[in-house]
């Protein structure tokens, strides 16, 4: 709750609901990564209601590296701890993102599976969000694109240069019936695309 | 101070009048089509955010020097955040970015508090100005080193600078005209946006021949010469809350908006670079704390040093 006003106070975050609008359904909201303040971000522009039964998925091997990060998301931000790593993983991470799922969470994910320091607006997608829309049909998946949070807070400092900050959420997208993988991620994360201010731009012009 | 009151009273009197037309607009329209038209849409919010805005002003009145320097600490900030988000940064600029915000306000409101005249005049122009390009080339990152350096600084000079000198006003101190600096903030806030609201009205019923098309199409002459001219005999009919004479009231009203048009028209070239119509969306209707403080960035300063040059002891 605090960390949501704080992240609204700093970075005067709008949600734009372009495709869709708040509702009581459970919801997976996936979105481009580039700042430890996504998910506060994301999660602050969602109503109360809907904030509060929402989760983000993080990576374990990450979060599980000290005991202070190890607190801090487990116990303040509640995150959905997940090993990225196939080798030593003790979990299957998609049994532990389908476990939360059936408590009747929402989920935050960031499919790129890590965050983009490239100059590429968006990297490929890991399939995690395939399985997951394979696994629970029934829960819609909206693509959320974070706009100038890599600015506030990037990779490697803790404190945060305030700036607007926008969160556009698109169009739900489902899987279609008999849709591979591959497709199905290409197309996810051109929805993710398109909503980019320089996707839009190129709309203007053209 | 029996002035303020009547100021306040008087203000409140032309919200609520503008309030009962508004409404009255919007009701008749009603009856003759479901949906408002945007222009009223527009008109309800714009006087609705009045409302805010005046009502914050006068809570900072309330609590004297202190509300003051807060309530504009604040408007440098949001504006400086507004202003930030459409220049371009890099990661290299991160701390420096951080200090404009975490740093340069504070002390230049403190200088203000403390009112040591001789260093809060030339904080920004000289010592922010050199430090903040050293700073960056530390830093190392020479990608579009002269562009980035010059927004920054254009950033400070205008959002937190400029606008520093509406409560530079209270540090003057004028003969006969001891302690009623708030007065005179009144005064230059109301003459300034007042003239912003006239020309926004008279450029609405009469505006034809546009000033700068290419820059933005809402500021005509017809709005720009009536509206300066009404904003000036307002400030003549306010020579009771200044120093000034009736004939300098409005002579001074009258430079506070032309500086104040200029300052709107620079601050549309700026957005119109930009590719965006407002700097931001934190006030309903008039966009962001930028689109409503532009005016008062380039009639402060301008507005300070004429009453320090010539009335101040």
């Amino acid at each position: 709750m605090v960390l949501a006003g704080l992240a609204r106070g700093i970075t005067g975050v709008r949600p734009i609901w372009q495709g869709c609008a708040p509702s009581d359904r459970q919801r997976i909201f996936f979105a481009n990564h580039c700042s430890h303040g996504d998910f506060i971000l994301l999660s602050s522009s969602l109503p109360p209601r809907e904030r509060q039964r929402t989760r983000a998925v993080a990576g374990a091997d990450y979060w599980k590296r000290n005991k202070l990060r190890h607190i801090l998301a487990k116990d303040l931000l509640n995150t959905v701890l997940v090993d990225r790593n196939w080798v030593e993983r003790s979990e299957d991470p998609m049994v532990v993102m389908l476990d939360a799922l059936q408590e009747g969470s929402s989920l935050i994910v960031f499919p790129e599976g890590t965050r983009n320091m490239t100059e590429e607006p968006l990297l490929r997608f890991r399939s995690g969000l395939y399985n997951l829309a394979l696994a629970r049909p029934d829960v819609e998946l909206i693509p959320c694109w974070i706009e100038n949070m890599s600015r506030v807070l990037p990779k490697g400092t803790f404190l945060p240069v305030p700036l607007l900050c926008r969160v556009v959420f698109g169009t739900p997208v489902a899987l279609e019936p008999n849709e591979d993988r591959k497709d199905f991620l290409q197309r996810a994360r051109q929805s993710l695309l398109e909503l980019s201010p320089e996707h839009r731009k190129a709309l203007n012009h053209g | 101070m029996a002035e303020t009151v009547w100021l306040f009273l008087g203000l409140l009197g032309v919200l609520t009048l503008a309030s009962a037309i508004a409404t009255m607009l919007s009701w008749k329209s009603r009856r003759m089509t479901e949906v408002l038209p945007s222009t009223l849409v527009n008109l309800n919010a714009r006087i609705k955010a009045w409302w805010i805005m005046i009502g914050s002003i006068s809570i900072a009145f309330l609590f004297g020097k202190t509300g003051v320097i807060l309530l504009f600490a604040f408007v440098s900030f949001a504006s400086l955040r507004e202003y930030v988000t459409l220049t371009h940064t890099r990661r290299g600029d991160h701390f420096i970015l951080i200090g404009m915000f975490l740093i340069i306000i504070p002390i230049q409101y403190y200088l203000l508090w403390i009112e040591w005249y001789g260093l809060y005049s030339i904080f920004v122009p000289v010592y922010c100005f050199l430090a903040m390009p050293a700073l960056t080339a530390i830093s190392g990152d020479t990608e579009r080193f002269l562009e980035r350096v010059s927004e920054q600084q254009w950033g400070i000079m205008l959002s937190v600078y400029c606008i520093s000198h509406v409560p530079a006003l209270l540090t003057l101190s004028i003969p006969g005209f001891q302690g009623k600096g708030l007065l005179l903030i009144a005064f230059l806030i109301v003459t300034v946006q007042g003239s912003d609201v006239l020309q926004y009205v008279f450029g609405k019923l009469f505006g034809k021949h546009k000033v700068a098309p290419k820059i933005s199409p809402s500021k005509t002459w017809e709005g720009l010469i009536g509206g300066i001219a009404s904003a000036s005999l307002l400030g003549a009919s306010l020579a009771w809350l200044t120093p000034f004479t009736v004939l300098q009231a409005g002579l001074m009203a009258g430079l506070a908006c032309i500086m104040g048009f200029f300052g709107g028209l620079v601050a549309s070239a700026i957005k119109r670079d930009r590719g965006v119509k407002d700097w931001g969306q934190m006030i309903e209707g008039h966009g962001g704390m930028l689109d409503r403080a532009d005016s008062l960035i380039f009639a402060a300063p301008i507005f300070f040093h004429i009453v320090r040059y010539f009335w101040a002891a």
